[in-house]
């Protein structure tokens, strides 16, 4: 499957109907910023296309990395934005925390606050990601959120949230599924979704 | 539990890793980044993230000086939630400025 799960045009919907306060304001802003000669439209062009086209593959290659090379994963763990440099990957973020999935933990990411995310390694944040919905019941029902994304975490194991509310990013680095060896780097990131790096769904080598 | 952690340092900080705070039950108006779902709520700093610019102060156009020590603090999530249906051993972290923490 080529195709993501996520409805591409319904994250487009405010393209819909009159622009906003919020809108007109940006627009206004992106013309006088081009009108100084501060940004070119083409720069402002090239940069939404790396949202959505480069950066969210970003993710999934560092951690197929890090499936493999087990130095690089400590690395990663330790300090997520240097790991993520050495890739040429610059955050723009202050930090990247990387949490590790483990038989016995299963962390999941969320911002209540806002819509906090690690755009230039995951590209732009989902729809769900900014919805009231997920952000007020996945702190308090993470099990009952994850089971809605048909991911079913044993009793045993310990579910983990992490509130992205203020300075950190995060990423999930998730386990790396049975059947998967001696699969090449390219092939294992081809399993890694951008829902298995913020923890609401885990890889799957049968997908 | 707590992996070593190259996050800079804060020397001059109130607390330190495995520590218990509480953080603050408080309701001030204005830009505030400590969710009302923890305040209140005692938990332990699980790590130090540094010395960072005040978001409070940010918010309004100032410099977010002097900056705040952050930390990570984790929370058993029925600790948070009275009525919490998971299980035991579930946590949620985040992270509160320094003048949000008490030691509890």
């Amino acid at each position: 499957m080529k195709h993501h799960d996520h409805d591409h045009s319904r994250d487009r919907s405010f393209d819909d109907g009159p622009p906003s306060e919020h809108e007109i304001m940006s627009r206004a802003m992106q013309e006088l910023l081009e009108a100084k000669g501060v940004i070119t439209a083409e720069q402002l062009r090239r940069r939404m296309e790396q949202f959505d086209a480069e950066f969210p593959q970003r993710g999934a290659r560092v951690i197929a990395h890090a499936w493999v090379d087990a130095d690089f994963r400590q690395r990663l763990l330790v300090d997520g934005k240097r790991a993520c440099a050495e890739w040429g990957i610059d955050l723009e973020a202050d930090r990247l925390i990387a949490v590790e999935n483990t038989p016995r933990l299963h962390n999941v990411i969320v911002c209540t606050l806002c819509s906090c995310y690690p755009r230039a390694l995951l590209g732009m944040p989902p729809t769900w990601y900014k919805s009231e919905n997920y952000r007020r019941r996945v702190v308090r029902e993470p099990r009952a959120v994850l089971r809605e994304f048909g991911t079913v975490i044993p009793e045993e194991v310990e579910v983990r949230v992490h509130d992205s509310n203020a300075d950190m990013r995060y990423v999930v680095v998730p386990m790396r599924p049975a059947g998967t060896d001696g699969w090449s780097e390219e092939r294992l990131a081809s399993i890694i979704t951008r829902d298995a790096l913020v923890g609401v769904t885990v890889p799957d080598a049968k997908r | 539990m707590t992996l070593p952690s190259a996050y800079t340092e804060a020397p001059a900080r109130r607390f330190n890793v495995g520590e218990r705070v509480r953080v603050k039950l408080a309701f001030p108006p204005g830009h505030r980044r400590t969710p009302v779902y923890v305040r209140g709520k005692s938990g332990v700093v699980e790590r130090v993230c540094g010395a960072f610019a005040n978001p409070e102060e940010l918010a309004y156009g100032f410099d977010g000086n002097p900056k705040r020590v952050l930390y990570r603090v984790r929370f058993r999530q029925r600790e948070l939630w009275s009525d919490y249906a998971g299980s035991e051993s579930d946590h949620l972290e985040l992270e509160i400025y320094e003048h949000w923490l008490e030691a509890a």
